[in-house]
């Protein structure tokens, strides 16, 4: 009996406690946004602005999430299966976005590709755009949501061990027959899930993109952008429109990794 | 196809697993690689496939220098302790792996993976994956994936050290009739001396990356060429100066020249043969093996004293 009180007790506790900090904001938007029924709602979503904000978002995480999940696995494979100098140093790096502010990455960026940065001036005589476009973001983007493929990949990889890939090799197969056939289908669940992790990471993307973008309404506004540029011009309806969207997006990407991860201990 | 290995030596950092090994593989012969734990074995098991590379020396193939060939081009079946199964696979598609990677037409691929279904008796386990078998059923199938792309060379890693003594067993005679059918040439690492005894045709001594000796099973038991071998091979101990082992001691109960006096401390019948302990003089053990009819015959006591007469002594000048 006591224990069952203990147990019901850590339960409603955690449950409280996620009310409190996670489901309560999040209930409360969705009230206010509904508050005066879809349409303005709706009105708010279709504005050319805002559309355009969801497009550039997609963009970046179209670019981001693909370039990260190559680049995880293969950093996984080399801190994993590979023996060299300044392992170390790229394991460690590899969890730098996850320790720095996304604002210091902006300010970062911004001192490379500024007018005055170190390749500002290169890449202005030859008329390339990096900071206050499109490249800015997506570099500002991939470097904050870098570290998920690899941090999901390499346990998994620690803990199938390369027996198997050893016998593929006895068995005639090639390093990269070896990956696709072995290697890939072993990690496939914590690929797929350091995707989730970094898709998420991308949509909700805010202080760096925030730096490098120059905010231009319509140009260089993302989503998230959009949602602090809306609330600063008292457009709250708006604001909660699109935030309601992130919400769902980030609802659905949960769902999605809940349905495809399968149960401890199989796969 | 044989496999010569010539002066191999292979250091991890400081440890030096194997040290100037040379050792002939004829074609088709069952070879063992028999020695303790961390002796080397292994290593020079994986530098034969070329699953790791030697510092020094050369590895060679049916006549050819293969000490700079990748693994995939050597052509050897390697079958390891833990299985090393491809979890995600079936079995068939396991056992098929190796025909695939060489683009070998379908209907081939499926001829030839339901022969080796038979040959392993695994008819009724196509569809199962790795999870859903026995570890001696695993093994099986590690060893029909390694034979499917017909290898020149079979290698097996401790194959059955992770399974139960009696599969162990079974899998040891199988692997035997197995190896009077498919004929390839076979090495096998093995810490198990009644292993390497009951299945090959020569069997190679390692201790400390050393090759101790290299002969048949009869050679090695017979004539040991150091005291290692004469332990590690059968067992031996000490008397007096020199090594023997507990079949080659009559006891007497009258002195003779060149026996030890010694009391038995206690006597176990092991069903057809009779094990009798005893302390000489200085309090040293001594162990003697007889069958039951001489026992019974001379009808021993425990407390009795009597003259330990090896028949079959041997003296190490170099003790390990």
């Amino acid at each position: 009996m006591k224990r069952l009180l203990s147990r019901l007790g850590l339960r409603t506790l955690a449950l409280a406690y996620l009310a409190l900090i996670l489901v309560g904001p999040l209930a409360v938007v969705f009230w206010r946004t509904f508050e005066d029924g879809f349409g303005p709602a709706w009105d708010a979503l279709t504005t050319p602005e805002t559309l355009n904000a969801f497009k550039l978002t997609l963009i970046i995480t179209a670019i981001a999430v693909p370039v990260n999940t190559v680049f995880g696995i293969v950093c996984a494979l080399a801190i994993v299966r590979r023996r060299f100098r300044g392992k170390g140093l790229l394991n460690a790096f590899i969890d730098l976005p996850l320790a720095l502010s996304p604002v210091v990455v902006g300010l970062a960026l911004f001192l490379l590709y500024g007018r005055d940065g170190w390749f500002g001036s290169w890449l202005d005589d030859r008329g390339i755009e990096v900071l206050f476009a499109l490249p800015a973001m997506v570099i500002a983007t991939i470097f904050v949501s870098l570290p998920f493929v690899a941090r999901e990949v390499v346990p998994t990889l620690r803990e199938i061990g390369d027996d198997q890939e050893q016998a593929a090799r006895t068995l005639g197969a090639s390093g990269w027959q070896t990956f696709w056939r072995i290697t890939l289908p072993s990690i496939r669940w914590a690929v797929i899930y350091g995707v989730i992790l970094t898709t998420a990471r991308c949509l909700g993307e805010y202080g760096a993109v925030a730096v490098v973008s120059g905010r231009l309404q319509g140009e260089t506004e993302t989503a998230t952008l959009r949602v602090q540029e809306r609330y600063e011009a008292f457009d709250l309806a708006g604001a909660y429109a699109i935030s309601i969207v992130l919400a769902l997006i980030a609802i659905l990407v949960l769902v999605a990794m809940t349905v495809i991860r399968p149960k401890e201990g199989t796969a | 196809m044989s496999i010569l290995v010539r002066n191999v030596s292979k250091r991890f950092g400081d440890f030096v697993a194997l040290d100037d090994v040379s050792l002939d593989a004829e074609s088709g012969a069952l070879t063992a690689l028999l020695g303790p734990s961390g002796s080397g074995k292994s290593t020079l098991l994986r530098i034969i496939a070329g699953l790791e590379t030697a510092d020094e020396g050369a590895i060679l193939l049916g006549g050819k220098d293969a000490t700079a060939v990748a693994p995939q081009k050597r052509n050897v079946g390697f079958v390891f302790q833990h299985y090393a199964a491809f979890k995600h696979m079936t079995v068939r598609d396991n056992i098929a792996f190796g025909l695939k990677v060489r683009k070998r037409p379908k209907a081939e691929i499926a001829e030839r993976v339901d022969e080796l279904l038979n040959l392993v008796q695994l008819q009724n386990f196509g569809h199962r994956y790795p999870a859903q078998l026995s570890g001696g059923q695993r093994q099986r199938m590690g060893l029909a994936r390694a034979l499917a792309p017909e290898p020149q060379v079979l290698l097996l890693d401790e194959p059955f050290g992770a399974l139960d003594a009696r599969v162990r067993s079974e899998l040891r005679e199988w692997l035997r009739r197995l190896h009077d059918v498919v004929h390839v040439t076979t090495v096998f690492v093995t810490h198990d001396q009644d292993e390497a005894m009951e299945i090959s045709d020569q069997i190679a001594v390692i201790n400390h990356g050393r090759l101790e000796q290299a002969g048949s099973p009869r050679e090695l038991y017979d004539n040991p060429a150091s005291e290692f071998v004469m332990t590690f091979v059968g067992d031996a101990q000490p008397l007096g100066e020199a090594l023997v082992r507990p079949h080659d001691i009559d006891l007497l109960t009258e002195p003779v020249d060149g026996a030890v006096e010694a009391m038995i401390v206690r006597v176990t019948l092991l069903g057809r043969d009779a094990k009798v302990e005893l302390h000489d003089a200085s309090g040293a053990e001594l162990v003697v093996l007889m069958t039951r009819d001489r026992f019974d015959d001379a009808g021993y006591w425990r407390g009795q004293t009597v003259w330990a007469l090896p028949q079959r002594e041997r003296v190490f000048a170099e003790t390990a």
